[in-house]
């Protein structure tokens, strides 16, 4: 089912939480919110389910295929929500939990008994955890925890699965596996989904869509190589991974430096500053003489090597770092070492202007 | 002092905190001898002087009909008090804990209001509220009610003194408790009363039987304000503290401590219980801590 909301906007006191956001999520889709802490993703992920009402406002709509669902309260948005903290009922067993909902329906559309203990099989099958139905939460991993969570809200038959940084109280090791799971689970189900993280791995890895969100406001919707390759604002840039921001222009398709400088923060150049080139650690190469006569001069400050590139720390003569990704060969090539003076060559980098973006390469 | 000194002799580590053994002994010593000398030592009393004349006085102090109707009214009370005071403190506590309201801090004030006036000012108030001579005397009077001097009276002092037992030990529960589990039950279609009965409750079992305990206990040996408010009236009035004054004050003292005997055993059952429900207060809690690392 497709979920549309158009213009919703939500303050709580003083801070704007959201501000005239409007979104589709197509049929079927697995769609991740992705921002900082405090960017909206979880207000928004919240106004859909309706534990959270937008600020008052006529333009302001929220539709589940078509239909508003403005004035449907929680219990009968048929909304499974996955809480990040699993929110079981400690007090219940793992079934208990699990066929919960299908228990507090009124008489007319309840199952019997045995048809929740069948459904309840099931979603233990689902989620791998047949045997483990009657200990109780505490008795579980924080990932199997969270498995039943997410069993327990299948089991109503949802029509839109919620999920609020799900696995954001899991280990990293747990976390990549979860992670995979749902993706497969959601090849198999296909039910409309959102998932609210910061951790842009998990986004970029798990939806088919991503909403790059910030300071109450969408940045950017699009495919994780849409949003990662073709980053239309310096916050997706520099969220989506890490970024080397220099002074400079790009002219003519070649890459201008004014004054080789890297920054934590990639809106540098708001306000008066000079216009800054933003480049991908992969989008710079190092070369030990200038041949070309591009590029700047750097000395390499230190090595990471465990992992299948070779990244590379220099500091620029006005002391900026500069990040550059290599390839192993490319860096065995080079023979790098600490200290070793080298020029640093864009092949590719962006500039974002408020009225026209330019792209090289 | 070197580090060596800090082993006991079977070669264990001391804790650093370890004070010298005189003072351990001392210390210990001194809580032992005031517990018995304040506490073990008058209930001894209490069922030996009841006993004195032998077990036939003592039951006959027992089963005189004054205290007999004494006993009535006191369960009586206590089956309205209680119950009442149990509604009022899960409302309280569900309204506390789960919403944001203006006020709130004022009404956690005034829950525990009664803790903090003196009982016989608490019998007042409803003397001067209900009283013949108070504010609502006359209308009532005019209707044949009578509240003062009569069991609505007795009644209403009681509630008034032990409303605070089951909010004050549900509300900090529920509050550490949080909504995320309700948000989960109504995300699951669950109404209002259905979270309330199967998530809400059941998570703060516990801790409301021990307030209905400690309610219990304080409903049945209440005198202050029930004194104020009841008016002594024999076989009418007087709840087993009162009767047992009266006992006392007319020199009969086997009936008085036989029928206090009955109060000090419904303090026995209620710390026995308090116990049992404290160990359950604690092992649920502790089972309910994550069992895994979570970063």
């Amino acid at each position: 089912m497709s979920i549309e909301v158009r213009h919703i906007s939500k303050s709580f006191g003083n801070f704007t939480a959201l501000h005239d956001v409007s979104l589709q999520v197509h049929d079927g889709e697995l769609l991740a919110l992705l921002g900082p802490s405090g960017s909206g993703k979880t207000t928004l992920l919240r106004i859909i389910s309706g534990l959270e009402v937008p600020d008052a406002n006529p333009d302001s709509e929220i539709l589940f295929h078509g239909q508003s669902v403005v004035d449907c309260p929680v219990r009968h948005r048929e909304v499974g929500f996955v809480f990040q903290h699993y929110a079981l009922f400690r007090h219940m067993s793992v079934a208990d939990n699990i066929g919960f909902g299908l228990r507090m329906r009124p008489r007319a559309t309840r199952p019997s008994k045995s048809e929740i203990r069948d459904r309840v099989g099931k979603l233990l099958k689902l989620i791998q955890l047949e045997g483990f139905g009657d200990r109780f939460p505490s008795q579980l991993s924080g990932g199997q925890r969270q498995r039943v969570a997410l069993a327990r809200a299948l089991a109503v038959e949802p029509k839109v699965l919620l999920l609020d940084e799900p696995f954001g109280a899991l280990d990293a090791k747990v976390r990549q596996g979860l992670r995979t799971w749902l993706r497969r689970l959601h090849d198999e189900i296909h039910l409309t989904s959102v998932l609210v993280t910061h951790d842009q791995d998990e986004a970029l890895e798990v939806a088919d869509r991503v909403v790059v969100m910030n300071q109450a406001r969408i940045e950017q919707v699009g495919t994780p190589d849409e949003v990662f390759h073709h980053p239309q604002t310096p916050f997706v840039m520099e969220f989506l991974g890490q970024v080397n921001v220099f002074h400079g222009r790009v002219s003519q398709g070649k890459i201008e430096l004014d004054d080789p400088f890297v920054s934590e923060h990639a809106n540098v150049n708001v306000g008066s500053s000079p216009p800054a080139v933003y480049a991908r650690p992969h989008e710079l190469d190092i070369q030990r003489e200038s041949t070309s006569g591009e590029g700047f001069y750097a000395t390499v400050k230190r090595l990471h090597l465990a992992g299948p590139i070779a990244r590379v720390l220099l500091e620029a003569e006005n002391g900026g770092d500069v990040q550059v990704h290599l390839s192993l060969e490319r860096f065995y090539e080079l023979a790098l070492q600490p200290g070793v003076a080298a020029f640093v060559v864009p092949k590719n980098g962006r500039v974002f202007e408020a009225a026209s973006k330019m792209k090289l390469g | 002092m070197g580090f060596s000194n800090q082993r006991g002799s079977g070669g264990r580590i001391a804790s650093p905190l370890l004070e010298p053994r005189w003072v351990r002994w001392s210390l210990t010593a001194f809580s032992c001898s005031f517990l018995v000398l304040f506490l073990v030592v008058p209930l001894a009393v209490v069922f030996a002087e009841a006993l004195r004349k032998g077990v036939g006085a003592y039951w006959a102090g027992i089963t005189d009909p004054t205290a007999w109707s004494a006993i009535k009214l006191t369960l009586l009370v206590v089956a309205i008090s209680v119950p009442l005071n149990l509604v009022f403190g899960l409302a309280a506590s569900w309204a506390i804990a789960k919403f944001e309201f203006w006020g709130k801090s004022l009404l956690i004030t005034l829950i525990d209001l009664p803790f903090a006036v003196s009982p016989v000012v608490s019998g007042l108030i409803f003397v001067l509220l209900f009283g013949l001579h108070g504010w609502f005397g006359a209308w009532l009077d005019s209707w044949g009610l009578q509240v003062i001097f009569a069991v609505p009276g007795v009644v209403l002092a009681t509630i008034f003194v032990t409303f605070p037992f089951v909010a004050r030990e549900v509300i900090p529960l529920m509050q550490e408790q949080g909504t995320e589990q309700e948000q989960a039950a109504l995300t699951l279609g669950a109404n209002g009363w259905q979270t309330f009965w199967f998530v809400t409750l059941p998570n703060v079992r516990w801790a409301v039987w021990y307030g209905v305990i400690l309610c219990n206990a304080r409903a049945m040996g209440e005198f202050g304000a029930v004194s104020v408010v009841s008016g002594h009236i024999r076989g009418k009035t007087n709840t087993i503290p009162l009767h047992v004054e009266i006992l006392y004050n007319e020199y009969n003292f086997v009936a008085a401590f036989a029928v206090a005997s009955l109060l000090a055993l419904l303090a026995l059952v209620t710390l026995v219980a308090k116990a049992l429900v404290e160990r359950r207060i604690h092992l649920s809690s502790t089972s309910l801590e994550p069992t895994t690392v979570e970063s």
